[in-house]
């Protein structure tokens, strides 16, 4: 085997004279970078990710992380990725996978989009005086309702109402597996929803016996492998979601090799050890769109019409129309996924240059089901590329019920957007099912700083309403009124259903 | 582009009675009231609503058209005399009054939907709801023509000027009713239109309005789902087509209606019995794009009765007063003491709280 032609990205650095030799170092790197060489630390700085564990946990701040200042000679066509993957390829023959979301410079809208304030004609409304209410309920509404008068003469509810999720903040943890991420970040995900009054989602994987207690925080989610499905696992949670696709690699399936699935997995997802854990890119009984009306109804019956049916999309260029025929096929909520979404695994190629942003989908699907006169049958939940309370307030805005979260969920355990999730080895413990790596996630730990961040999250949101002069988030969700395009051209704000600034 | 409007923003003020046992008084004491509160307005839009007014003609809707030119009362009452019997026509009676230099030409017409349902555009529909699809198509495809009151037995009169100089253009002292409504504008923009002015009326729906509805945006965009043109840019038009959206088309009580559009916090709702806790729920839930945020105090009147209320933290002011079998409300307390010195009851309702009077018997 030769050395690999392929540049290093990154070039991890030692000072050795601050150096103190406790190989603190070489214990937390999850990629192997750093080796006792016998006097010193050996550092094979083709393995750094830039994960910057080794950084944080250099007691003497000897370590640097640094760019590797070599690129290939700059070229405006052939950038360096271009280059760099033209020789990994060559090297190994195979698809580079990659982690996270797209790093791509593409546009994001969010950051040309700007929200309304009051001044004099409407008074803004300040948050800490004034009561400011972001619960949300996810599902289908009927479109009326009708009441009769209880025995107490007041109004006593006649319609019979479809279940619903109820979020204290419209926001909730997105899709994440076990098996993509270890228990321990699972966990922390569950007390943190719980606590929270929110609901996080099991992702394809299953439901280990320890997320169990947060069973009604929890949606089950059946994708096209139907790890750890069967009926109690239909009824565990407080919905169910079907997995059609996913924003970072729409139209391909997932592969969890043999050698990651140890027992405790296996037995979440319901296959023999060390199997691979398939999940074909389409689900095998949905090949069209009536299929899936039939698996919304097997799903509706099993759990006995008391448990509000999802059905996650990735944001694709027809996207209105699938939406609009998934509603119509019965589904209460629809998840749609931008192609900036995260992932644990994928070829870049797919998750680099399929799908479209949130954004657009977004606004497409919302105007589509008004314009069918179908917006209440269900609920949109926005993801992938949720990055601020911000982008969440001209999500809703754009129409979206609530936004679904899993970057800035991990990051608040450590992760850094490395992007080498796929590896197994994040040196965070969150994308690794290695025991000695995943120990150092403290669910109680880290879960206080995923609360945090929502706290956090829901002040900023009051905020903007106060300033938009409304109390309720009611009344920000579908509102374009409130938000204004900069920069951007007459067909997109057309997309977008915004004025420009200025108008 | 659906979304391409440039909204009207307004300040106000406005004035309200009812006489619970129907009894019909002439418009000079509302209009008396109202312009005690000239401050509260600029002179860019004034105007009325009265109850009962047009008693030999109960059966029929009222069509009070005003129009640009010769041109579009063509073409509108070409569209009529094709879907109505058209009882009588006339020019609205007017006086001249020295301030008012300009004014559309003003028609009205007591007309019924032609029996015959196959003549008319829409068979299926009912009298009332092929009235409102009259009312939308002319007001937003017949340019230069606009209808601005359609009910029956009812009847909206309003232009630009102050509420003085409107009452004695519409001769508004000449009518009796048992309810009658007012509102003096402050547009903050200009548009200088008589059909922006206060009161907007559909059918025997007519609002007046102070406030800024700040959720106007997913308000109007809900009302469009269920097929509302919102043409006229303001947010009274917004009130008015949610009452009747959520009155007349789903059958909720007024007192219900009002609970939607300006619902109780959560806090309070969870507090309630199970069954009342539950009704609650799913009427945030449900009427949840419908509710209007955003400071307002607004007079709503029908047929049956009058209801004044305010957004759910009262940020505009309303104060309500009765005396016998007479309910008066308005902007400012002054205003109703202007015509009813000594009322037995006098208060400001509670934010979200409606005040609804309605005929007895
Ligand atoms: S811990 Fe992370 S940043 Fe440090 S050397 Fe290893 S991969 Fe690089
Ligand atoms: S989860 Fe771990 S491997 Fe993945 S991006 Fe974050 S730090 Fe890197």
């Amino acid at each position: 085997m030769f050395k690999s032609l392929a540049v290093p990205e990154f070039l991890a650095k030692i000072d050795q004279i601050k150096c103190i030799k406790c190989k603190r170092c070489i214990q937390n790197c999850g990629w192997s970078v750093y080796a006792w060489g016998g006097d010193k630390v050996l550092i094979d700085t083709f393995k750094c990710v830039k994960c910057l564990r080794c950084y944080h946990y250099c007691p003497e701040e000897a370590i640097t992380i640094e760019d590797n200042p070599v690129k290939y000679r700059s070229n405006a066509n052939w950038g360096f990725y271009n280059i760099r993957n033209i020789k990994r390829q060559a090297e190994t023959g195979g698809i580079p996978l990659t982690g996270m979301g797209s790093d791509m410079p593409y546009p994001v809208l969010f950051d040309s989009l700007l929200i309304d304030a009051c001044q004099v004609t409407n008074p803004s409304i300040d948050p800490l005086r004034e009561p400011m209410e972001l619960r949300t309920y996810l599902g289908k509404k009927p479109a009326k309702l009708e009441f009769e008068n209880g025995p107490d003469g007041k109004p006593k509810l006649k319609t019979k109402m479809p279940p619903q999720i109820k979020l204290e903040a419209p926001f909730i943890f997105a899709p994440m597996s076990y098996g993509s991420i270890s228990l321990n970040a699972q966990k922390t995900i569950a007390i943190a929803a719980k606590e929270l009054g929110i609901v996080m989602n099991t992702g394809e994987g299953g439901l280990h016996e320890d997320i169990y207690p947060y069973r009604s925080n929890i949606i089950v989610q059946v994708a096209s492998g139907r790890f750890g499905v069967n009926p109690d696992y239909l009824n565990a949670g407080v919905a169910v979601e079907i997995k059609i696709g996913q924003g970072a690699k729409p139209g391909i399936g997932g592969h969890l090799p043999g050698e990651k699935i140890p027992l405790d997995i296996a037995k979440t997802r319901m296959i023999p050890v060390g199997t691979d854990a398939i999940s074909p890119a389409p689900q095998h009984d949905i090949y069209s769109i009536e299929d899936l009306r039939q698996l919304i109804f097997a799903i509706k019956e099993a759990t006995n019409y008391t448990k509000p049916v999802s059905v996650k999309i990735a944001a694709v260029h027809n996207v209105a129309a699938i939406a609009s025929g998934i509603v119509r096929a019965g589904a209460d909520i629809v998840y749609i996924d931008g192609f900036r979404g995260g992932t644990g695994a994928a070829p870049s190629i797919i998750r680099d240059h399929l799908g479209i942003p949130i954004e657009h989908a977004l606004a497409a699907v919302d105007e589509r089901l008004r314009q069918e006169g179908i917006r209440n049958e269900a609920s949109i939940i926005a993801a992938g590329g949720i990055r601020s309370c911000a982008d969440a307030a001209k999500a809703i805005a754009l129409g979206a019920d609530a936004v679904a979260l899993a970057t800035s969920a991990l990051i608040t355990m450590g992760c850094t957007v490395c992007g080498k999730c796929y590896t197994g080895n994040c040196s965070w413990g969150i994308t690794t099912q290695r025991p000695e790596l995943t120990v150092r996630l403290d669910p109680e730990v880290y879960a206080e700083r995923l609360i945090n961040l929502i706290h956090a999250w829901s002040h900023e949101l009051k905020e903007i309403l106060g300033a938009l002069g409304v109390n309720a988030i009611e009344s920000l969700r579908g509102s374009r009124e409130r938000l204004r395009g900069i920069g951007l051209d007459s067909q997109t704000l057309d997309i977008l259903g915004v004025k420009p600034v200025g108008r | 582009m659906s979304h391409n409007f440039h909204k009207d923003i307004s300040g106000c003020g406005l004035a309200g009675i009812i006489n619970k046992d129907g009894k019909r008084i002439s418009g000079s004491s509302i209009s008396k009231s109202l312009c005690l509160m000239n401050d509260r307005g600029n002179g860019l839009g004034a105007g009325y609503a009265a109850y009962g007014i047009y008693p030999e003609y109960k059966e029929l809707y009222a069509f009070h058209i005003m129009y640009d030119e010769p041109a579009c009362q063509r073409d509108t009452e070409e569209y009529l005399k094709k879907n109505y019997r058209i009882e009588k026509k006339e020019p609205m009676p007017t006086a001249p009054v020295e301030s008012i230099t300009i004014s559309p030409m003003i028609w009205r017409y007591f007309v019924k939907p032609l029996s015959e349902k196959a003549e008319r555009d829409a068979a299926d529909l009912r009298d009332d709801d092929f009235v409102v699809r009259t009312v939308m198509k002319i007001n937003s495809e017949i340019g230069g023509a606009y209808v601005f009151s359609s009910g029956k037995n009812m009847g909206a009169f309003k232009g630009v000027g102050m509420p003085g100089e409107i009452a004695r253009f519409f001769r508004i002292e000449e009518y009796e009713g048992y309810i009658w409504t007012g509102h003096t504008r402050f547009p903050t923009n200009t548009p200088g239109w008589w059909g922006g002015a206060h009161p907007f009326t559909l059918l025997d729906w007519s609002i007046v309005h102070n406030g800024e509805i700040s959720s106007y945006g997913i308000n109007k965009r809900y009302l469009e789902m269920y097929g509302y043109k919102l043409t006229l840019l303001t947010d009274t038009e917004v009130v008015t087509y949610l009452f009747d959206l959520l009155v007349r088309k789903h059958g909720l009580d007024v007192l219900t209606a009002c609970t939607a559009l300006a619902s109780p916090f959560w806090k309070n709702i969870d507090d309630l019995q199970e069954d009342e806790k539950n009704a609650m729920t799913a009427l945030r839930m449900v009427y949840a794009s419908a509710l209007m945020n955003g400071p307002f105090s607004i007079l709503f009147g029908h047929s049956k009765g009058l209801v004044g209320f305010n957004d759910r933290i009262k940020l505009r002011p309303l104060v309500a007063a009765t005396k016998g079998k007479t309910v008066y409300m308005a902007s400012e307390e002054s205003a109703i003491r202007e015509i009813c010195p000594s009322p037995e009851k006098i208060w400001a309702p509670r934010a979200g709280e409606p005040v609804i009077a309605e005929l007895e018997g």
